[in-house]
């Protein structure tokens, strides 16, 4: 078993775990930290995937600000533990199986894929690392007005936020 | 033994880590030491004095004490993030430091380069992803300890963290256009040269403003005075870690001993040419600087030793003269030396007189506001540094702009 392996495998799991603990932990804060460890290992795969731009930016934006503001209004609110409720009927016998399905029929579909194509082979997964000048030859290119639309999309969010937040006088 | 050969870099890594980690621990010790003189002399006071000559053991003896004191953890915690939160703020601290070259990649041992653990290609990047989730350790240990001072330093630390960040990102975005790369070691290659033949072609003097802004939200983000908001004692008892004792306490302080001495190297790197000597290659003498600098040292404790009362600090002023005259002829007499010395014998010398700078503006200035702090923060230092960054960006690429019409 090669090295980039047992990461991919040991990160993956970490993902399953926060993801779960996420969903499950009573305490928003223990929630707060699920959510973090599961965008670190999201970032760690990136990584594998030759895209270190994406997960030092996964890191930087996710677990760095966006988190840290959660963790922050969690804090300031004081948020006291989540009360229980009983689980509804419907996730009970409809939500249960159906994902069971859902995993079952991935599953599957990755088993029989065909043999040679890009999900058999592993083909269309960089090899080399996708350098920061070439993302950016991407992005400022090809992708410019798509790019610029979400900063416009951005700026929208921002000043609706301000709007929203704004005293009535 | 399979193992070593088919990962060379995996075990040359681990050793420069193990290596690295020594150096940054003592390192950090004696910056302890080194904050308590200078101030002491500030403030017309000798500092540290007994234990050793000069002082010079009090961090070894604190490090025992701190060791061997009660580890409370209080009953109404949340000890799993009451624990978690101490090793978070001093893993993440020192984890940066291995992202920090502290000399030339050319200088290589098993063909791997010697003076840097890990020469990301987005180092910069990286090294602010990681500092990024430092905010963590201050935060979840205000909430953990489940007290209201803790929580007050805590709220108070994200919020200046947070603010203060967005101005030391953007502020070094103005290094990284004229560099053109995230590399650190690109970074630094790019400051080399001299104009008029003997100025440092450093972004320094370009980015001075970006440089000022650096340095003022890098004090905010180590939470130094005059930003020690989320510790200030006389509203908050002792902050976010008012709860922690003994190695834990410990832990905090060396996690932000290691961020100013990550700060520190940041600047060096991005504004002060990082290992490259300040004088041109041409001014044979600057190799010797180093050694000559370790002479003077050890006679400065020779002529300690000569005058000091005490038996036992005559004994340790001796050793430390040896050590010092030893190392300063090993750094001039055996060839080679004198080279594979100057790039970490620079970097060292402005991380320090960095550092000095730190300790200098805790001595002398008093803290700010509460309000004072954020609106200094959002009005002041951010629209300052944007518009570095725009002029910086307009400078370069208004050659490009006339040529095309």
């Amino acid at each position: 078993m090669s090295l980039p392996f047992l990461i991919f495998f040991a990160c993956a799991l970490l993902a399953v775990v926060g993801a779960v603990r996420l969903i499950l932990a009573r305490e928003p804060i223990h929630s707060a930290l699920a959510l973090i460890l599961l965008m670190m290992s999201l970032a760690v795969l990136y990584l594998l995937l030759g895209a270190p731009f994406i997960a030092a930016v996964q890191i930087l934006v996710y677990a760095g600000a966006i988190m840290v503001l959660f963790v922050f209004v969690i804090m300031v609110l004081n948020a006291g533990v989540e009360e229980r409720t009983d689980f509804s009927k419907i996730a009970k016998y409809a939500g249960l199986p159906l994902a069971f399905f859902l995993l079952l029929w991935i599953a599957h579909w990755l088993a029989h894929a065909p043999a040679g194509s890009a999900i058999a082979t592993g083909a269309g997964a960089p090899t080399v690392a996708f350098s920061t000048v070439e993302l950016s030859e991407q992005l400022f290119r090809p992708y410019l007005f798509p790019f610029e639309a979400t900063s416009i999309l951005i700026l929208i969010a921002i000043l609706g936020a301000l709007v929203l937040a704004r005293k009535e006088e | 033994m399979e193992f070593i050969s088919q990962h060379p870099v995996l075990v040359v890594s681990l050793v420069k880590i193990a290596a690295l980690l020594f150096i940054v621990m003592t390192a950090l010790a004696y910056i302890t030491w080194l904050e308590r003189k200078v101030i002491a002399h500030i403030q017309s006071r000798w500092g540290p004095y007994y234990v050793g000559a000069h002082g010079l053991l009090q961090p070894l003896a604190d490090g025992l004490k701190f060791m061997f004191k009660e580890d409370v953890t209080p009953p109404v915690s949340d000890r799993i993030v009451y624990t978690l939160a101490p090793i978070l703020a001093l893993s993440l601290a020192l984890t940066a430091i291995a992202l920090i070259p502290f000399g030339p990649p050319s200088v290589q041992v098993l063909g791997q380069p010697v003076f840097i653990v890990s020469n990301v290609d987005i180092g910069l990047l990286f090294l602010f992803a990681i500092t990024s989730i430092g905010v963590y350790g201050v935060a979840l240990a205000g909430w953990s300890s489940n007290s209201k001072y803790p929580l007050m330093g805590g709220l108070r630390s994200s919020a200046q963290m947070i603010s203060y960040e967005v101005s030391l990102t953007i502020s070094v975005v103005g290094v990284l256009l004229l560099a053109g790369t995230l590399n650190f070691n690109g970074i630094i290659e790019s400051q080399r040269g001299y104009w008029l033949h003997f100025i440092p072609r450093w972004h320094l003097i370009p980015q001075i403003v970006g440089f000022l802004c650096y340095l003022t939200a890098a004090v905010a983000e180590t939470n130094r005075i005059p930003f020690d908001l989320p510790e200030a004692e006389t509203e908050l008892v002792a902050g976010f870690h008012t709860e922690y004792s003994s190695f834990k306490f410990a832990m905090f302080f060396m996690a932000e001993y290691a961020n100013m001495v990550t700060v520190s190297c940041l600047a060096a790197i991005l504004f002060l040419g990082g290992w490259l000597s300040p004088f041109p290659d041409s001014w044979k003498w600057q190799l010797y600087l180093p050694g000559a600098g370790l002479l003077a040292l050890g006679a400065y404790c020779a002529w300690d030793t000569a005058v000091n009362m005490k038996r036992i600090a005559r004994l340790q002023l001796g050793v430390v003269t040896v050590l010092a005259v030893g190392g300063g002829l090993l750094c001039i007499l055996i060839p080679g030396a004198p080279e594979v010395i100057q790039g970490p014998f620079w970097f060292t010398s402005k991380i320090l007189a960095i550092l000095f700078f730190y300790i200098w503006m805790r001595g002398t200035l008093p803290r700010f506001r509460y309000d004072q702090l954020m609106s200094f923060g959002w009005k002041l230092l951010l629209p300052v540094s944007l518009a570095n960054l725009v002029i910086t960006a307009l400078v370069i690429v208004w050659p490009l702009l006339v040529r095309h019409g």
